[in-house]
Parts: structure tokens; C-alpha cells; sequence
């Protein structure tokens, strides 16, 4: 166990070592600079300002010396915020990012596993239908879509909710955002839930279980232990697209959160920032891969063997 | 592959999600030169107007917007009647006229070209007359004034082009790397998906972003980012195929006939492979088609003039509050189209697949 684990983690270093590779020289290979100004900045103060943040190195060196800095936790200095470093952002737009993420995560599979398990065992109703289109719509509503039609219904005609700001996290000011963020992936998990578990109570197992007169509840949590195997299969994909879709939620809702950071860092050519973050959020999507792969071990005994 | 078109047939939901798809690109495809306004036309005098089957200017908009084209006329406008869509009025002025700022009216937007009925007081008072136009925007316009019908036609093209092509392009490589993954097999397939495997675990879409940022977004820039982050699961879904291909004996027979790897793959893996393919292509659509309009959503995509179903669903979503129908029209345009292609790729995978069915 402790073995795959750690064996896993190393096979993340190179992964991890692409990433920032790849992301380095990209960035390095667009034209324009950080301190590119509409009004150019004299030639002196240009150097001056290279020096200071080592741009004025070869590009292998200072490559070198951000993965030197990298290994020690260190993301450098943000170019855009002065007076700031990566990671005094890092730490402002991560509670933050975390916050939505982890409450979006939770709604997501509580609704998504309790519809879906609704809807197959009620195969054929028309609860199992309304849930099999409403799965569909959110799959096909863009958050970018949602998220306005929530801000205008619950924010400026009922009056019920904030239409954006963090206030600090208070919990009026994240119904909208985590909703928004949460939907598309309800959708996503409801239908997975309910093949699954469909597959599952139609197989051989349960038939048996019917046949000796075991109780329906006893026989749903054992159909639903097999069914969740899948789920638990796309739960690294599942988070990774709440990152993506945070850009979005953070951008319409105006969160300070890490993708806030990544869209202005990438307009405001802030290298530092923009390589920061997606180091952080391949190392999130990596461990988090990592996380579903234990989960589904422990649900599946088979898959431990096979290690 | 009959018997399946036949269960396709039989599905009624996927028949209407065809029916939707056809009528999407045929409407995207001609329907732009039916619309009557070219969507790109600014009409500055009708920004931001209610999605409305009625005519614009409306009557009762008449008199004023004469008020203001008076002012700017240096003249005043008086005796205004409108009759069977011909506008009658009197102009005067102190001095007399100069009858080159009659073209004021036509370019108004809402009236025809003018013509003089009779001149008096030398030149100071004109009777002219003017056609009064008749504009329908059945979606509204946006806030520069273009109908917002025509752009969003005109946008539902690049969507749904950008779709086409970037499916192609993961198609593409996903299809063949799968097909040389599975069939070579052994280690190099084991390197192979190892390599997907590592490029499973990348932030894609944070890559996607920063290309675009840093490299000028451009159409075929995004058509290559997008296909070439979603063949991941194509090459996996292709090489899961070749495996159960490989020991066949029809490939078998191939081999002992001496036939080289690469027509080996192309003629008789790739072919059989194609079933579980369409459905992976089909559902990959709809999710290009959304990634690339949550690109132009964060102002990446499609540069202005040019416009796509995600760039207008940006405007409007700023303009919601003020005028909501700029976020109506295309993403009514861009759900339908998703759940239509959603739709009809389950219904696929159930054509082709009936056990799917089955349990249902």
C-alpha cells in the first residue's frame, strides 16, 4: 500500500518536471515581456528591472534557477504585483479556490450519486426520465451560461443572494458560485451513477441476493458499493474539471482566487505567476488522481491484487 | 451496420436530436443571407432593441428620432404625418436650406432616400418625403445595434466548423496513435500509453489558455490546441479495439499474406474500429464545441469581426442585466446544438451497442 503509494509520487516527478519544462520555454517563446508598457520605460530602467528579477541571464540559467527555487517551495516573485511573491498570491487565492472547490465537489456527489442511484432503481419512472434530462441540459449549459441566469433570477430580481464579491467567504456570497460550479458536474455523475448501478442490479449477484429474500435496502448498498466504482474512477477527471471551470466561476462571481490570478497573470505576461499556478494545479490534478486510484482499491478488492 | 441504422431509426429521441442538428447548420449555413441585415450592419440608432416580430422604427419612435435628426439638421421639422410607410414632412429654417443635409435622414437607419415634394420661401421651407423603413429584429440586437439573428447564424458557423475540425484533428491522432499503440503492442504500446497516461495528468486547459494568450489567439491555433488536447481518449478508446482486433483471424490471415503493418492498419483495424469511434466523435463535438466557447467566453477564442456562439454568450452575459435577450439568442443557439449532439451520440452508442438498451 505505503509502496504504491510512494511509487506513484515518483512516477508524478517527471510528469511534474514536463510541466514545468514545457510551460517555461513556452511562455519565454511569445513575444512581448512583462514590463512592456503602452509608453515604453526607459532603456536604463528596463535593464534595471531585468536585473532585479534575473532577466537579464541566459535563459538556461535562469531556468536552472527557477527549478532550484522551485524544489525549495519557492514560486519567485510575481512580475504584475509588485512587492509580492507567487506564493503570498498562492496564499490568498487558495483558501479561496479550495472553499469552492471542495464544497462543489460535495454537492456534486451527493446530488449526482443520490439521483443517479434514484433514477436506477426506479428504472423506467418518470423520476428516472426528468433525471436522465436534467442530467442532459447541465451537461450541455455552460457555466459561463448558468451563471449569469442564476446572478439575474437570485440576485437582481428576488434579491435573495449576492451577485458577487468574497466578503470573506460568508456563505450567502458562495451559494451562487458553487452551485454554478457544481451543475455540470451533478449532471456528469447522476448518468455515470445510473449505468453503473443499472448494469450492477441487472447482473448476477443481486438476482442471487433477490432469489434467497435479502431486504431491498441491504441489497442497494451492496449494488451501490459496485456501482461507485466508476465514479470513483472519474472522480481525478471530476476535479480537475472544477479547476478549469473555477477560471470561469471566479471570473463571473469576482472571486480572488487562483483562477482569477491565472487569467490576469497570463494577460499581464506574469511568467512567474502563470508558471506558479500551473505547476500547482498539475500537482492538485496528479495527487488527486492518486486519491481516486486508493479510494477505488479499497472499494474494489480486485484492483489491490493487480498491483 | 444496417440492423444498427434501423435501431437509430427507431430512436426517437436521436431522430429529434437529428432533425435539430439539420435545421442548426442549415440555418447557420443560408440563413444569414435571409435575415435581410448583414451582421456586421451597425444600426446606431436601434442599439440594445427587444427580440420583437413588429417592425422597428415603430411609430411612436417616429417623431422623436425626427426631433433629434432636426436638431442636428439645423432645421425644424413640423406638419410629420406617416401614411401607407411614407413619411411627409415640412422642414424649415431660418435661412435657406442646404438640401445636402436631407442625406441625414437616409442615413439614419430609418428612412429611405428623401425626395423634395416642393421648395418655398426660397429655399427656406422644403415638403419632402421619405419611405419609412421597415427593420425586423426577431432576436433583438446587440449593443452596437446589429441584429443579433444574423450574428449569431454567422457565429453558429465557426462553432460549429471549429467543432467539425477540431473532432478531425483529434480523430486524427487519436486514431492513429491507438491503432500503432495496440497493434505493435508489447513494450512500445506500454510506452506509448504511459505517454497518455502522463499527458492525462497535465492541466490541459491551463496549457490551452496560456498558447493563446501569449501566441496571438488565432482560428487555426485554436483548432489545433483543441485537437490536441482531446485525443487522449480517442487513441485509448482505439487502441482498447486493435487489441481485441489484433488476434483476429481475418488480421491473421492479412499477415500470412505478407501485407505491410500500415496497410495491415489501414485496411483492416482502423475500418473495424470505426463503430465505438463515431460515438466517441460524435459525444467529442459538443465538448469542443464548448471548450472553444469558454475560451472566446474568457476573450481567447475568436477575435472580433469574426464571432462565435461563445464570444457573443461574453457580450451578453455583461449586458445581462440591461438587455438579457444578448445572452438568449446564442446560447439558446449553442444548448440546443449540445444537447442535440449529446442526444444523438447516446443514441449511437446504443445502436451500435444493444445491450446498452436493453437494460434500460
Amino acid at each position: 500500500m505505503i509502496g504504491f503509494v510512494l511509487r506513484r509520487l515518483l512516477q508524478a516527478i517527471p510528469t511534474l518536471f514536463a510541466v514545468v519544462t514545457v510551460s517555461f520555454f513556452l511562455i519565454r517563446l511569445a513575444p512581448g515581456g512583462p514590463f512592456d508598457l503602452e509608453r515604453p520605460l526607459p532603456p536604463a530602467a528596463m535593464a534595471n528591472l531585468a536585473r532585479v528579477y534575473g532577466l537579464d541571464q541566459p535563459l538556461g540559467v535562469q531556468y536552472l534557477r527557477y527549478l532550484g527555487a522551485l524544489l525549495t517551495g519557492d514560486f519567485g516573485p510575481s512580475f504584475s504585483f509588485r512587492d509580492l511573491t507567487v506564493g503570498d498570491l498562492f496564499a490568498r487565492g487558495l483558501p479561496v479556490s479550495m472553499t469552492l472547490g471542495a464544497l462543489a465537489l460535495a454537492l456534486a456527489l451527493v446530488l449526482g450519486i443520490g439521483l443517479g442511484a434514484l433514477a436506477a432503481f426506479r428504472r423506467g419512472s418518470a423520476l428516472d426520465r426528468l433525471v436522465g434530462l436534467s442530467a442532459g441540459l447541465t451537461l450541455a449549459m455552460p457555466t459561463f451560461v448558468v451563471a449569469p441566469l442564476l446572478q439575474i433570477v437570485f440576485g437582481l430580481s428576488l434579491r435573495w443572494l449576492p451577485v458577487g464579491a468574497w466578503e470573506n467567504g460568508a456563505p450567502a456570497n458562495l451559494v451562487l458560485p458553487v452551485i454554478t460550479l457544481a451543475l455540470p458536474q451533478v449532471g456528469a455523475l447522476a448518468r455515470l451513477t445510473r449505468a453503473a448501478l443499472a448494469e450492477v442490479l441487472a447482473a448476477q449477484p443481486v438476482r442471487t441476493q433477490r432469489a434467497m429474500g435479502l431486504p431491498p435496502h441491504r441489497i442497494a448498498r451492496h449494488a451501490l458499493r459496485g456501482a461507485l466504482l466508476p465514479v470513483v474512477a472519474i472522480l481525478g477527471p471530476t476535479a480537475a474539471s472544477l479547476l478549469t471551470g473555477s477560471v470561469v466561476v471566479e471570473t463571473i462571481f469576482g472571486l480572488p482566487g487562483i483562477g482569477r490570478y491565472f487569467v490576469d497573470g497570463a494577460l499581464n505576461r506574469d511568467y512567474t505567476l502563470v508558471m506558479g499556478t500551473v505547476v500547482l494545479v498539475a500537482l492538485f490534478v496528479i495527487v488527486l488522481n492518486l486519491a481516486a486510484d486508493l479510494l477505488s482499491g479499497f472499494l474494489d478488492p480486485r484492483l489491490r491484487a493487480a498491483r | 451496420m444496417r440492423r444498427a441504422l434501423g435501431r437509430l431509426a427507431r430512436n426517437r429521441a436521436a431522430l429529434a436530436a437529428l432533425v435539430v442538428l439539420a435545421l442548426v447548420t442549415l440555418a447557420c449555413l443560408v440563413g444569414p443571407l435571409l435575415t435581410g441585415h448583414d451582421p456586421g450592419r451597425i444600426y446606431p440608432d436601434l442599439v440594445r432593441t427587444a427580440p420583437s416580430l413588429q417592425a422597428h422604427p415603430r411609430p411612436e419612435a417616429i417623431a422623436p428620432a425626427l426631433e433629434r435628426l432636426a436638431f442636428r439638421m439645423r432645421v425644424t421639422a413640423e406638419d410629420i404625418r406617416v401614411a401607407d410607410g411614407q413619411l411627409h414632412l415640412t422642414l424649415s429654417a431660418p435661412n435657406p436650406i442646404n438640401e445636402r443635409v436631407l442625406s441625414y435622414l437616409p442615413r439614419s437607419d430609418l428612412f429611405g432616400p428623401v425626395t423634395i415634394l416642393s421648395r418655398e420661401a426660397g429655399g427656406r421651407r422644403l415638403l419632402v418625403a421619405a419611405p419609412v423603413r421597415r427593420l425586423v429584429f426577431p432576436l433583438g440586437t446587440d449593443g452596437l445595434g446589429r441584429d443579433l439573428l444574423s450574428r449569431s447564424l454567422v457565429a453558429g458557423r465557426v462553432s460549429l466548423l471549429i467543432g467539425l475540425v477540431a473532432t478531425g484533428v483529434a480523430l486524427l491522432i487519436g486514431v492513429t496513435y491507438g491503432a500503432v499503440a495496440g497493434y505493435a503492442g508489447g513494450r512500445v504500446d506500454a510506452v506509448m500509453m504511459r505517454f497518455v497516461d502522463v499527458l492525462y495528468a497535465l492541466p490541459f486547459v491551463f496549457f490551452v489558455i496560456m498558447l493563446l494568450v501569449f501566441f496571438r489567439a488565432g482560428l487555426g491555433l485554436i483548432l489545433i490546441a483543441i485537437g490536441a488536447v482531446e485525443w487522449l481518449d480517442m487513441a485509448r478508446i482505439t487502441r482498447a479495439q486493435t487489441l481485441a482486433l489484433r488476434h483476429r483471424d481475418f488480421v491473421r490471415a492479412a499477415e500470412a499474406l505478407g501485407l505491410s503493418a500500415a496497410a495491415i492498419l489501414r485496411r483492416h483495424i482502423v475500418p473495424n474500429t470505426l463503430g465505438p469511434v463515431t460515438v466517441a466523435a460524435t459525444l467529442l463535438v459538443p465538448r469542443v464545441i464548448l471548450l472553444e466557447s469558454f475560451l472566446s467566453f474568457l476573450g481567447l477564442g475568436v477575435q472580433e469581426p469574426a464571432t462565435s456562439w461563445g464570444a457573443l454568450i461574453a457580450e451578453g452575459a455583461r449586458a445581462i442585466e440591461s438587455a438579457p435577450w444578448m445572452l438568449a439568442a446564442p446560447a439558446g443557439f449553442l444548448v440546443a446544438t449540445l444537447v442535440a449532439l449529446n442526444l444523438l451520440g447516446d443514441g449511437l452508442a446504443e445502436a451500435l451497442d444493444p445491450r446498452l438498451s436493453a437494460d434500460r
